[in-house]
């Protein structure tokens, strides 16, 4: 831990009047990691990288940009089409997005397994939630920038979720937009905030990882680091391990940029806006989905806008939701299955929000159909008169086995989503603190990485030696 | 670890080897990124697309000047009177502070054409219009630094270093001219 001796005179020179190059020996390369941290752990670093990549790109994007309504779309174009490498760049920044949700979601996912957010870890938690939440609020703006139809309509609803306000709501609607609709000054403002927010992550990124480096990373045992036994320095084992992970990321990030391009977005956002007609279908990207389900599952406007808010904001208290003293879900015998059932529930959200809530997914025929085609098909299989299968469907709420033509209402599947995603933060997780027996954690790090068992103390001692 | 750590003193470990591979694979990657950034800061096709104009010159009179737009820069067209060629090539070269005989900077010698942009700071020189100030040779004046420039567009007095740039050009008719 001391003061690194600088050969270089110039870094010596400086880093007596400005410690930068110390702090950075400090919290960079000898910085005292966990040894069995396992690649879940890569995606910190990588949502990092991503940040990056996306300020860079946008940075140049903006050189070339015109946040006017007759222009955006026009300007876009150009960057595809005229300006030198143009459309790499425009790709890069566009499935960077993609990119950097993959990664924050796994990241974030990660914490949840392995008990990251418990003490005395809150606050990093609670800031990468709000990390989270400016990341969501960049996005959308990013993607109303294009201005094509998926861009003005996009803007239209989300801008429109604050009209369920009572009393003010429509005032502080009409406030966003600077107008009576979606238009040049809405555009303005959010271009100029999309170019903001970034800033502002990047210095909410800091104060995460200044958390951080406060306790140390939690592991996949999720219990303390006892002593230098349990660490290596950070440089060289973890930076190559992150670099060696980059590697991998960016063959996928790679893959999505020259081979699919396009595969993420919606092609209906390369029309240009237009006020007067609304698309068929509107659909946010893919990474806002899960939420956009929670919104329509509930049938009343104010509850909807609130419950897809405290679909967040419950992340924020989950330190005092889940009271159980073990972290890591390997432990945890019973919450293990909860967590794995959450992942799947955020699945099957996703796919709620991608389809129109009146459709009905038949599993078993492996399709979507609306509701008419629904009723002949029900009509069809019971051998029963369309009117009656009419009937059958709506008394069975969209829920009809008999005969293979089992089929459910997408806003259903989308409800019964939402209830267990609540439920696990607000039932699941308190009721478990309280009835699950927790396995037996291991005493060190140290010790089931050096085999554990009765080789355990004698093991730890010989570490010891070697720190 | 002792594999990897052994090897001849001169030759340097392999581990040497392992980091100067990372480390060029790194510069590699850097100037592969930074390639594009950079080249996209560079004239896009729409920009390089309108780099050349045509000017029809039947309606200028002699005497007359008139500025047109090439590369966002004003480019000025004079039909010289007969006084104006003369003194323009009667003027001893090796005087000049940039030597140019009037004949390398005119395909026909009534017509001047010059990128109207001062050597000096790129302020835009006066002496089109027959009520702006032409200096004492006839030419351009420029009102920021002083500058003078004769009738070949030559300069004569005042801190610009250059005559005034002849941009390319050709006559596709005798009275249309395509400059760029």
């Amino acid at each position: 831990m001391a003061a690194p001796v600088f050969k270089n005179p110039v870094i010596r020179w400086i880093d007596h009047r400005l410690p930068i190059f110390s702090y950075l020996h400090h919290e960079a390369y000898e910085y005292p990691t966990p040894k069995n941290l396992n690649y879940w752990w890569n995606f910190g670093s990588l949502a990092g990288f991503m940040l990056v990549v996306m300020i860079v790109t946008g940075l140049i994007l903006a050189m070339q940009y015109t946040p006017h309504v007759d222009y955006a779309f026009n300007s876009v174009e150009r960057i595809m089409r005229d300006v030198n490498w143009g459309w790499l760049l425009r790709y890069l920044h566009m499935n960077g997005a993609s990119m950097f949700f993959v990664v924050v979601y796994i990241h974030i996912f990660r914490g949840l397994y392995f008990g990251s957010y418990k003490a005395p870890r809150e606050l990093l938690w609670q800031l990468g939630v709000l990390i989270y939440l400016l990341m969501m609020a960049t996005a959308f703006m990013g993607y109303v920038l294009p201005w094509g139809q998926m861009s003005f309509w996009g803007a239209t609803v989300i801008t429109n979720l604050f009209s369920a306000i009572p009393v003010i709501g429509d005032s502080i609607v009409t406030m966003l937009w600077g107008g009576f609709s979606v238009d040049n000054p809405t555009l303005n403002r959010l271009f100029v905030l999309h170019f903001l927010l970034p800033f502002v992550i990047l210095a909410v990124v800091v104060v995460h990882i200044m958390a951080l480096h406060r306790f140390g990373s939690n592991n996949p045992l999720g219990i303390d680091t006892k002593g230098p036994q349990d660490t290596i320095p950070f440089h060289p084992y973890y930076t190559v391990k992150d670099m060696f992970g980059l590697g991998i990321f960016m063959m996928f990030y790679a893959f999505w940029v020259f081979w699919a391009p396009n595969a993420l977005g919606d092609p209906v956002n390369y029309e240009l806006a237009n006020p007067l007609s609304t698309p068929e279908h509107i659909v946010p990207e893919w990474y806002y989905l899960p939420f956009y389900a929670i919104l329509r599952s509930i049938p009343d406007k104010l509850t909807g806008v609130l419950a897809m808010g405290a679909s967040i904001i419950v992340l924020f208290f989950l330190p005092w939701l889940d009271r159980s003293p073990v972290r890591a879900g390997t432990y945890r015998p019973i919450f293990k299955w909860f967590f794995w059932m959450l992942v799947f529930d955020c699945v099957i959200l996703m796919f709620c929000g991608k389809y129109p809530p009146e459709s009905y997914w038949m599993p078993f025929a492996g399709e979507i159909v609306d509701a008419t085609t629904f009723t002949e098909r029900v009509a069809e299989l019971q051998g029963i008169p369309h009117d009656q299968a009419l009937n059958a469907v709506g008394e069975m709420w969209g829920v009809n086995a008999a005969g293979g033509s089992f089929g459910i209402k997408i806003v259903r599947l989308g409800q019964l989503g939402t209830l267990y995603y609540f439920a696990y933060f607000l039932i699941v997780l308190p009721l478990l603190s309280i009835f699950e027996t927790p396995r037996q954690v291991p005493l060190s790090i140290s010790k089931p990485v050096l085999g554990g068992g009765k080789a355990t103390a004698h093991a730890t001692a010989k570490s010891m030696e070697k720190a | 670890m002792a594999d990897t750590t052994h090897g001849g003193s001169d030759s340097g470990t392999r581990r040497d080897f392992i980091n100067l591979l990372v480390n060029t694979t790194a510069v590699f990657g850097a100037a592969a990124v930074a390639w594009p950034i950079i080249s996209s800061l560079n004239p896009s096709q729409d920009v390089l697309a309108l780099s050349s104009i045509e000017v029809d010159l039947a309606q200028i009179e002699v005497g007359q000047a008139i500025t047109v737009k090439w590369r966002g820069k004003p480019v000025f067209i004079r039909r010289r009177t007969p006084e104006e060629i003369k003194s323009a090539e009667d003027v001893d070269v090796t005087t000049l502070r940039d030597p140019q005989p009037d004949s390398v900077r005119v395909q026909k010698p009534e017509w001047l054409i010059l990128v109207g942009v001062c050597t000096h700071l790129g302020c835009v020189p006066q002496g089109q219009k027959p009520s702006e100030p032409r200096g004492q040779f006839g030419g351009w004046f420029c009102p920021c630094h002083g500058s003078e420039y004769d009738t070949s567009g030559r300069i004569r007095r005042g801190p610009a270093p250059l005559n005034l740039a002849v941009p390319t050009y050709v006559f596709e008719t005798d009275t249309l001219v395509k400059i760029g």
